[in-house]
This record gives C-alpha cells, sequence and structure tokens, in this order.
C-alpha cells in the first residue's frame, strides 16, 4: 500500500481472482470499495455494525464482515463476493445458488448473498456438516424474510447433494482403480 | 368490479396450467448472482450523498441552526434547513370531525419544534457519505427543551404537556364505532365476564434493506426522478409533487429491487424529499442511505397499543358480549396517507374477528407522543387484538372448565355469509376445518402426552392456539368506511404483446419480495396459454404504470392480480377477434389455446401463433378490419365494491420454559392456512414463515422503548433483539382452500397472516405452559425476566 499526500492510499486489492488498484482513504470499509468503487454491488450493507451479515464475503476463504474491515486490511488476501458463484462464462448459477431458488430460499434477496457466501465458505471448511450445524451458521446472519428455515434446507440440500456427488465420483474412481 | 362480458378466453388446453404450481422464481437468478439493482446501487454520474443533522431531544422549541461550520468540512458540498428549502408540509387527513380526528403536519424537516428524538432538522450534502457525517458533527443547533410525553399514560393524563398544540389532550384520533345497545345489560346478566389489560410493545418492522433515495433531475424529460425503495410509489410521487411545488407529471418515480418493506415503506417519508429538494438546488444527483441507526430508532415504528377489553359469557361458553378501549401510541405524527387512524379504526372495526360476537362495543384512540411516529406494520392492529381476543376465550375457558380449543370451536363463524356485530360482511372461510386439523395435526405429533410426561417431571411445556381471519383484497369501498382522504382500492394493469409475441405487464403493486414477477406472470401465462418466460413484469415507475395503490394489507395478488388477469382476457379476446377476422368467422367459433388461437372447428388453417397475430395486429396492421384497431394491448381495472376477502388460519405453538433462564423455546409450530387459490403454494408458504418469524419476535424479543428524556434504547442490533435461526423454528404449514369468489384470482391475501397468528398462539403456549404457577401473562414481549419471575418467585398452586 502506498500512501499519498492527501492521505490517500493506493491498494491493490485481489477481488474474484482479478488485482484491482483502489486509491482510497484509510477509513473506508472494504464493503464500501467492493460495491461503490470496484462496482460489485452484490454484497449488501444492513447495518454496517458487524451483526446482520448482509456484508459477509469469503477473505482467504473464510467468510468475514466485510462491514468490519477497512478495506487496506484487505491488502494481499484473496477475497470473494457473490458475484464470483455463477459461471463467468455463461451465468449459469452454481449448485448452491440453485439449491436456494429450488427451496424458495430468499424472498427479497437482500440478505441473500451474505448467506451465499457464508454458507460457501462453511461448506467448503466443512463438507459433511450436518444439518444442525448449517442452522447454528446460518444463525450468524439476520433474514427478515424467510423464517431461516428454506436457508437451512437449502443450503442442507445442497451439501448432501454435494457429498452423494462426491462419493459417486469416489466410487467412480474406485471402481476404475479396480478394473 | 370490472369484467367484461366476453366469453371466457382461456386457453382451452389446461394441461400445463401454472397456478397452484410452485414454480421458481423468475426474480431469483439475479438476486442470486448479485445483479440485483437495489436503490444504494444506483450511482450516477457528479452524485452527492445526504447525511440528516437530526434532532438530540425529544420534545423542544429550536433556538437556531447554525451549519456555517458544516458548510466548511472538507467534502461537504451544501447544508440546508427548512427555511432554505421552503418545502410544503406533508400533512395526511381523514374525513372525520375535529372531535374524532386531529391532522398534523409534518414538516419535511423541522421547522420551529422537534418533536422526537431523531427528528431531521439539516439536511448535509457532500463529496460521499463519509464526509457528509463529518459534515453532520459540525451542525450546531439549540433547543429550548420542552417537557417529553413519552407514554401514552403520560400523554392522557390531566395537564400532560402538548405535542401538538392542535391535539388537545394529545389524541389525534377518538371514535367509539360501535356500542350495541344493552349491552351493559348483557354484561351484567353473563355468567362468566373475564377482562384483558394488554400491552404490545413498540417494535421495527425492519426491512433488512434500510430506506432510502437518488434524486435528480432529468432535463430532457424535465422531470424530478426518484428512485426510492417505497411500496406506494404513486403516493408518493403525489407528495413529492406537492411538497415541492412541481407538476405531478414532472415527478417519476421509481423502486429497483426492494429489501423488504412489511409497512415501514407503505407511508411517504420526509428524507426522500428532503433529498430530491437538495438535487433541484443543486442541480446534481443525491443519494441518501438510511444508516441502521437511524433506520432503528428515527424511521416508522410501530405496534405500541394497550387494550382494555372485557367479554362476557353464558354457562356453555359461548360468548356474549365484547367492550373494549383500545389506545394507541402514534409517536409524533400521522403518516401519510394512512393517519394516525389506521390502527385504532382497524382495530376496532374488526376486532371481534372470526367469533359470532352478539354485542360489541369499542372506543379506540391514537394518542401523539415525543417518541419516532408509526407505520403500518404487517398486520395493523391485529397481531395484537387476535392476541387480545385469544387471551379472553383462553380465560373464559379456564373460569368455565372447558377445553381451550373447544371453547373456540363452539363460537368461530361457521355460516356464511357472515355479517357481525361490527357490519362486516365475511366470505367463507374455514374457520371450524382450519382448527379441528390443527388440534388433530398437534394431536398426532403426540404433543399432548408429551406435555403430560413432562408436567410429571416438573418441567414446563406448554400448547398454545390462535385462530383468526384477516381481511384482505380491500377494495376502495372498505377503505373509504376508513374515511381517508386518499382511499387506496382499485388497481390498473396493461397488458401489451409485441411483435415477437412476448408480453410486458404493468401492475400498480410493487414487490419487495412477494414474488409478483413470478405469480403475476402465472396469472398472465395461464391467460393466454403462454410459458412463462413470454411474460415480464414491469412495477414501481410511476412513468411506465398507470396507477395504482402499491403492495400493503395482502392487496397484491387479490387486487393487483385480478387487475392483471382481466387485462390479459380482454388482450386474449382482441386476439381472438383478430383471428376470427383473418379467418373470416366469429369470435364465438375460435379460442385461445397454448401458444396461439384456434378454429374450434379444426378446418384449415386450424391454428395461428400469437407471432404470427401479433406480426399482423403491428406490421400488418392493413390486413386488420376497420374496427380493429392496429396493436396488441389492453388495459383493465379492478376494484372491490364489498367489504374484502378473508384468509384465515389456526396456529398452534408448543413451547418450553425454561426455569433456569426463563427462556421460551419453542419445540413445535404448525400453521394450518386458507388463503383461498394460492397461485404459487411455495410462495403462500414463504410468506406464512416469515410471517410467523416477524410474530414470534413480536411475542418473544423485539422492543424499542423509551427512557423518560424520550431517548430510544434501540440505536444498534446490540440492543435491538432480532431472531436468528436459532431462535426461530421450522413450521409445519397445512393448505386449506375456500376461494374468493368475487376477485378473478380466487387468492386472498397472504401476506400478514403469519404475523397476526404467531403472538397470540405463543402467548397462549406460554400461559398454558405457566399453568402450575399462579402467574397469566398478557403483555409482549414475553421477556426470559417475566418468565423467570413466574418459575421462581410466584407460589405454586
Ligand atoms: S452490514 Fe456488515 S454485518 Fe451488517
Ligand atoms: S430474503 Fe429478505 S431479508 Fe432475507
Amino acid at each position: 500500500m502506498t500512501t499519498t499526500p492527501d492521505n490517500l492510499l493506493l491498494l491493490t486489492l485481489n477481488v474474484n481472482g482479478e488485482e484491482h488498484e483502489v486509491i482510497t482513504e484509510p477509513r473506508r470499509t472494504l464493503v464500501d470499495v467492493l460495491r461503490h468503487d470496484l462496482r460489485l454491488t452484490g454484497t449488501h450493507v444492513g447495518c454496517e455494525h458487524g451483526i446482520c451479515g448482509a456484508c459477509t464475503v469469503l477473505v482467504d476463504d473464510r467468510p468475514a464482515r466485510a462491514c468490519l474491515m477497512f478495506a487496506a486490511q484487505a491488502e494481499g488476501a484473496r477475497i470473494r463476493t457473490v458475484e464470483s458463484l455463477a459461471d463467468p462464462a455463461t451465468g449459469e448459477l452454481n449448485d448452491l445458488q440453485r439449491s436456494f431458488t429450488e427451496h424458495h430460499g430468499l424472498q427479497c434477496g437482500f440478505c441473500t448473498p451474505g448467506f451465499l457466501m457464508l454458507a460457501d465458505g462453511f461448506l467448503a471448511e466443512r463438507p459433511e456438516a450436518t444439518k444442525e450445524e448449517i442452522r447454528e451458521v446460518v444463525a450468524a446472519n439476520l433474514c427478515r424474510c424467510t423464517g431461516y428455515q428454506t436457508i437451512v434446507e437449502a443450503i442442507d440440500s445442497c451439501a448432501t447433494a454435494r457429498r452423494a456427488g462426491c462419493a459417486k465420483t469416489c466410487t467412480a474412481i474406485e471402481e476404475t482403480a479396480c478394473s | 368490479m370490472t369484467r367484461p362480458d366476453a366469453p371466457k378466453t382461456h386457453p382451452a388446453d389446461d394441461k400445463g396450467r401454472l397456478t397452484g404450481r410452485s414454480v421458481a422464481r423468475r426474480e431469483d437468478p439475479r438476486l442470486l448472482s448479485g445483479r440485483g439493482r437495489f436503490v444504494d446501487d444506483i450511482a450516477l454520474p457528479g452524485m452527492l450523498h445526504a447525511q440528516f443533522v437530526r434532532s438530540t431531544v425529544a420534545h423542544g422549541e429550536i433556538a437556531s441552526v447554525d451549519l456555517t461550520a458544516v458548510r466548511e468540512v472538507p467534502g461537504v458540498v451544501a447544508a440546508f434547513t427548512a427555511e432554505d428549502l421552503e418545502l410544503t408540509d406533508i400533512t395526511a387527513e381523514l374525513g372525520r370531525p375535529r372531535s374524532e380526528f386531529v391532522p398534523t403536519a409534518m414538516p419535511v424537516l423541522a421547522r420551529d419544534r422537534v418533536r422526537y428524538v431523531g427528528e431531521p432538522v439539516a439536511i448535509v450534502v457532500a463529496r460521499d457519505a463519509y464526509a457528509a457525517e463529518d459534515g453532520l458533527e459540525a451542525a450546531k443547533v439549540r433547543y429550548t427543551t420542552l417537557p417529553p410525553v413519552t407514554s401514552e399514560n403520560e400523554a392522557l393524563a390531566p395537564g400532560a404537556p402538548l405535542v401538538h398544540e392542535e391535539a388537545t389532550r394529545n389524541t389525534l384520533v377518538d371514535v367509539s364505532l360501535f356500542a350495541t345497545e344493552g349491552i351493559d345489560e348483557v354484561f351484567d346478566a353473563a355468567e362468566c365476564v373475564v377482562h384483558v389489560e394488554s400491552r404490545t410493545g413498540r417494535q421495527n418492522a425492519l426491512p433488512l434493506e434500510t430506506r432510502g433515495a437518488v434524486a435528480h433531475w432529468d432535463d430532457r424529460e424535465e422531470q424530478l426522478v426518484l428512485n426510492t425503495c417505497t411500496q406506494v410509489p404513486h403516493q408518493v410521487r403525489t407528495v413529492a409533487s406537492r411538497c415541492l411545488r412541481l407538476d405531478e407529471r414532472a415527478v417519476r418515480v421509481v423502486v429497483p429491487d426492494m429489501g423488504g418493506g412489511f409497512g415501514q415503506k407503505c407511508v411517504v417519508g420526509r428524507e426522500e424529499i428532503a433529498a430530491a429538494a437538495a438535487a433541484l438546488r443543486l442541480r446534481r444527483p443525491v443519494k441518501w442511505i438510511e444508516d441502521r441507526k437511524d433506520a432503528l430508532s428515527a424511521s416508522f415504528l410501530a405496534r405500541e397499543q394497550h387494550y382494555d377489553v372485557r367479554a362476557a359469557f353464558d354457562a356453555d361458553g359461548h360468548i356474549l358480549g365484547l367492550d373494549a378501549d383500545v389506545v394507541c401510541d402514534m409517536g409524533a405524527y400521522s403518516c401519510y396517507p394512512f393517519t394516525a387512524g389506521i390502527e385504532p379504526l382497524m382495530a376496532s372495526a374488526e376486532m371481534p374477528g372470526v367469533y359470532k360476537v352478539p354485542a360489541y362495543r369499542v372506543r379506540g384512540r391514537a394518542v401523539t407522543t415525543n417518541k419516532a411516529p408509526t407505520a403500518p406494520y404487517r398486520g395493523v392492529s391485529r397481531p395484537q387484538y387476535v392476541m387480545v381476543m385469544e387471551r379472553l376465550f383462553e380465560r373464559a375457558a379456564r373460569e368455565l372448565g372447558l377445553d381451550a380449543v373447544e371453547i373456540r370451536r363452539r363460537n368461530v363463524i361457521t355460516e356464511f355469509p357472515y355479517t357481525g356485530v361490527n357490519n362486516i360482511t365475511y366470505d367463507p372461510g374455514s374457520y371450524l376445518e382450519s382448527l379441528d386439523l390443527c388440534e388433530r395435526l398437534v394431536k398426532d405429533e403426540g404433543w399432548y402426552e408429551k406435555q403430560a410426561a413432562a408436567a410429571a417431571e416438573g418441567r414446563y411445556l406448554g400448547i398454545g392456539y390462535s385462530c383468526f381471519s384477516e381481511r384482505t383484497g380491500y377494495g376502495s369501498t372498505a377503505f373509504a368506511q376508513r374515511k381517508m382522504q386518499v382511499v387506496p382500492g382499485f388497481d390498473i394493469s396493461e397488458v401489451r404483446m409485441d411483435t415477437s409475441g412476448a408480453v410486458t405487464v404493468t401492475s400498480g403493486t410493487m414487490s419487495h419480495g412477494q414474488s409478483h414477477e413470478t405469480t403475476f406472470a402465472q396469472i398472465v401465462a395461464d391467460e393466454l396459454g403462454l410459458e412463462l418466460g413470454k411474460v415480464k413484469l414491469h412495477q414501481g415507475d410511476t412513468d411506465r404504470v398507470t396507477y395504482g395503490y402499491g403492495t400493503f394489507a395482502s392487496r397484491s395478488v387479490t387486487i393487483g392480480g385480478s387487475a392483471v388477469r382481466i387485462a390479459a382476457a380482454k388482450l386474449g379476446e382482441k386476439l381472438c377477434r383478430i383471428a376470427a377476422a383473418l379467418w373470416e368467422t366469429e369470435p364465438a367459433e375460435v379460442e385461445l389455446t397454448r401458444g396461439g388461437v384456434r378454429r374450434k372447428d379444426g378446418s384449415d388453417p386450424a391454428f395461428l401463433t400469437y407471432e404470427e397475430l401479433a406480426d399482423i395486429a403491428y406490421l400488418r396492421a392493413h390486413l386488420l378490419p376497420r374496427d380493429i384497431e392496429p396493436g396488441l394491448s389492453a388495459t383493465a381495472t379492478f376494484d372491490v365494491f364489498n367489504d374484502g376477502t378473508f384468509s384465515n388460519a389456526t396456529h398452534a405453538v408448543v413451547v418450553e420454559l425454561h426455569q433456569g433462564t426463563g427462556q421460551v423455546e419453542i419445540l413445535r409450530y404448525v400453521c394450518v392456512e386458507d388463503c383461498g387459490v394460492a397461485i404459487n403454494p411455495q410462495v403462500v408458504e414463504g410468506q406464512c414463515r416469515g410471517g410467523i418469524a416477524q410474530g414470534i419476535a413480536g411475542a418473544l424479543f423485539e422492543q424499542v422503548t423509551y427512557d423518560a428524556q424520550g431517548e430510544p434504547s434501540a440505536t444498534s442490533f446490540m440492543d435491538y433483539k432480532v431472531p436468528t435461526a436459532h431462535e426461530i423454528p421450522d413450521v409445519l404449514i397445512h393448505h386449506l382452500e375456500t376461494p374468493c369468489t368475487f376477485n378473478e384470482t380466487g387468492a386472498k391475501g397472504a401476506g400478514e397472516g403469519g404475523t397476526i397468528g404467531a403472538p397470540a398462539a405463543v402467548l397462549n403456549a406460554v400461559n398454558d405452559a405457566l399453568r402450575p404457577t399462579a402467574v397469566e401473562l398478557d403483555h409482549t414481549p414475553i421477556t426470559p425476566e417475566t418468565v423467570h419471575r413466574a418459575l421462581n418467585l410466584e407460589p405454586t398452586s
């Protein structure tokens, strides 16, 4: 990071695999830089004090509240936002996103990017998560519309399908190995 | 109702009908991939950011406002007071005599006086939101404080300070809508009279997206464009044009995606008008996004009501009379367009609910206090009065030794249409069926056995019910009875087909999570026999949508959906007329089928696709007979000229109370609901679940309190407990279907029922669990402290 005479910083942020240079005040939060400077508006702001989770993004693969971090703190980290989930070429939704739509896990959709990134980070770390564990993690974020049940179901069903898919692939590999 | 006389033009082939199917939502892909566009996502060239200097005192005269230092803060571009902007006040009116209603003018920015902590006093506009906040800190406002009025008791006390000079006794609304003759004798002669005194906490509807606006002047259109998240775009346009003294056509209100509203966004706020005024002054786009602190404490709040109600019963548990006094604490101003009348009038008119109440007397009042003003919130008064009614029945059941479900069974309306003591005619519903089924579901899951087993172990398990109906699909007639000067009711819809056979629909309703893009498309797709993907809905743009009243009171599918369907049917007729003309036959000889029009006799050519017809209607209109206009569009208006329709439901909750912590844990939640035809059952279930979560929030967690100085307790999520996935249980939902017979969709509203039913059921369940103690609770939120005290201090019987 470089400091300019006006007390502005020149930062390099790696977001969704792309490097971005941003000139910003040191006090600017990560979520504001993502939303307003980089125009990645998928990440939302519901409280700016770390409770609602609408601003959840992945920082080095772990869910983080982008409203509680200064952009400067994210330099050198790999940041992922909701914009990274769908297939960049076709726009096709990934399995987690599809699961949300199948289970009606969103209504107004304002909290949704936060829940998706929370779940994405969590499932990567704990693919074998039980429904109870998922419910516990989901309790980190607020949703005012759904009553949470369908969010939990969407994530659980995605995790189950991933495990089944994985089991299939593993069996296939074993079978190949056997033959 | 306007229904064209023409024959029904449903596609002959009903296979593949979408109504009644949980089709995937059309709004999901963009919302799931971060491509939704909410108001804060809008960025315009040269855009500035606004923040508000807000009152720090609850009640006071403004001695001086000095913004000199503000204007010198780096990044600040301008700062305006009320005087600088010269705006007309926002005043909502009821057409009632002064003895019943006192209007209050709400200035866009406070002028001489402030009436609640958080009231906007000046607007600061800066290069970015950070600089605007810096600017706020430099503002110097001096107040001569006045004694604040912070509760309805204080407000009504003789000699209390007045919040508005014109409202003597701080009363904005005072109506006695019903007083059955001889009601006192009914009470004197009754076998059993029970009394409930109940208070409900002040709540925040709390959409996750806070309020906000982006305003700019469009030189080419000679229009102020106001992007704002509102449930009522056309009403915002009216107020903006009046406050800013512009012709209404010179204001365009555009609503992007919306992160919830729940009523908080169905009234006109001051900040969006002030932001628009600043944009006009500066000739630059101005954005205002409410922060969470302001949203919690200074935005529109809701729900704080006090009920004092007696009910008379005969020995068999039949209710004989109801005598109610309702006081609603509306805060500092009457909201536009509903006024402070919304809550007391709703409670007064509809309190008897699903029960056959023969005698009824009610007084309903709205008092003004030095607290943030209120707006309607999901359910409006019904969560409260249903709670009181359900408490009355439970209390009577105890006194008379009856089962809590049985006493309801003896009193619910079973014959329809039923005209109540409140002069409201209820259309058919499944009041008794939902009650029976709900009880059976609870029994089948063995909860009564579990309760007995828990009791034997000294645990506190309770089962509670609530049984209610909710009026939805209010047309102009029902709203006119309230004597509102703005009478919502009708909605207008246009359905237009382009040359590719694709259809665009407009509606005056405004979805903010209710899935209109999907359900309205389902209605049109079925009417015309189209694929869902061929139908696109436009809402929330006053230049694009003729007129409408937006989305509140569960009116969207019932009223808006009906207008959509009639417009689609008219378009279908036109398509039939064109096809018939081309075939030189009568319209009666042709009919809509999937994707086109077919000849009933099957003669050659038997079928014309919509693309072919549209091609002729627009590109080769010379082929049309003179009496058919080129182009393919149809407009329809729908209104309801009776008392509206009634959704109904029974909810059951099983709770366990924890002696050590006083915590109320919900073990099971069962809901049997009837909203008539469910266009998309998954969407209905989503509405139920979300509503129930908000009802539970009100019953157990959320409350904004004020200290003696009028300082609100809730300024962050640290001090306002919004329930999470930990506290909200899974909900079992069962649908019954009693279609509405006088609208076009058969649907009854589904948006609010969950919120209405939950507090009563939770409170009853808690009281059921408290049976071993001498305590009965009638207030919400039910805090752990109250439960703890009940379980640990009160003597057990
Ligand atoms: S906006 Fe970051 S947690 Fe709410
Ligand atoms: S879907 Fe609206 S807040 Fe979660």
